[in-house]
């Protein structure tokens, strides 16, 4: 019987997988009701910030090209914008539930990309952009509670995440036919 | 004085194992519940892309995959090198995913059904072009809770 029992137990161990689904969440944008006319909410100029990864892989943060090493730095100097320079995101108090006001960036990263990129540049710089805003919710952590985000109860990551909100767009697809 | 020297031999009493079948029985028990057998078999190529960022997800059940990748060596002559979706067992286009998606859904008790999340597994050579596809049919069909799969880069 326990000799049964052990066989069993290895095959178990062998067929076991213990991976868990990981992965980059996102939230998709709703689809445009063709119905009503879209507003251009126009986002002022200096509240977003364009990155463009083009059909061969090179990255662009504006308008310039930028290593991918570089632009979780740009990004947290975007999205932060502490020396309140005007061409960088205007900066609204908001009155925060728990935490009180705060000037809540008003910085949106768009994304955009090309059909001819290849999936894992893609990720690398969605990670960089995830990245930034990880750095910047950690050092308001700390700040504030004196603790790192990921350690900090979900009230708190609540709080942490109004004041720094993930504003990443990826954008509406200009093309999105097959050229034939 | 000689009660103690008869317990000191000096070797050491051997551990029962009477009570291994029992604990083998317990770790046996253990594998089979937490074990759950792979539901669908790969027909594409999927090596993940590394991503340090990731998260994971809490609940395994609400997610639905997509796979998207080459077809591997042997459906290779029927279906070509092309990027595919792979969709639970089958080849098919991103028409159909809104099928497929409908079909997850109706899987999943009323509650649960706001949380569905669309796990998008690609390989990390594919070109956008599909995937953006796939993301604006999901987009249609109101499946706006996505992750991209990723392996943790250490």
């Amino acid at each position: 019987m326990a000799d049964i029992a052990f066989i069993a137990l290895i095959f178990f161990l062998m067929v076991t997988t213990m991976d868990q689904e990981k992965g980059l969440p996102r939230r998709l944008p709703p689809m445009p009701d063709e119905n009503i006319k879209l507003e251009n909410e126009k986002v002022n100029r200096r509240n977003i910030v364009i990155v463009k990864i083009n059909v061969n892989d090179r990255v662009f943060a504006g308008d310039e090209p930028i290593d991918v090493s570089q632009l979780k730095d740009k990004i947290v100097e975007f999205l932060t914008n502490p020396n309140n320079d005007p061409n960088l995101p205007e900066k609204t108090v908001k009155d925060i539930e728990g935490y009180g006001p705060y000037p809540v960036s008003k910085g949106v990263i768009s994304l955009q990309n090309d059909r001819g990129t290849t999936y894992s540049k893609y990720i690398a710089v969605q990670n960089e952009l995830v990245k930034a805003i990880n750095e910047i919710r950690d050092d308001f952590s700390v700040a504030n509670y004196g603790k790192k985000y990921a350690q900090l109860d979900d009230d708190k990551q609540k709080i942490v995440r109004k004041c720094i909100p993930q504003q990443i767009s990826e954008a509406e697809p200009k093309d999105t036919k097959l050229k034939k | 004085m000689a009660k103690f020297k008869k317990s000191n031999k000096g070797e050491l009493p051997t551990i029962s194992t009477g009570s291994l079948p029992d604990i083998v029985f317990i770790i046996l028990l253990f594998f089979m519940v937490t074990t759950s057998m792979r539901q669908t078999e790969h027909m594409v190529m999927v090596s993940l892309p590394a991503a340090s960022e990731i998260a994971k997800l809490e609940r395994k059940d609400l997610s639905s995959y997509v796979y998207v990748g080459t077809p591997l060596p042997k459906y290779q002559g029927k279906y070509g090198t092309d990027s595919r979706i792979q969709l639970n067992d089958s080849f098919r286009t991103v028409d159909e995913i809104r099928d497929f998606v409908a079909a997850e859904r109706e899987n999943l008790s009323e509650q649960d059904r706001p949380f569905m999340t669309i796990s998008i597994k690609a390989d990390r050579d594919t070109r956008m072009g599909i995937i953006t596809d796939i993301k604006q049919e999901l987009r249609r069909c109101n499946a706006l809770k996505i992750l991209y799969g990723a392996n943790a880069t250490d």
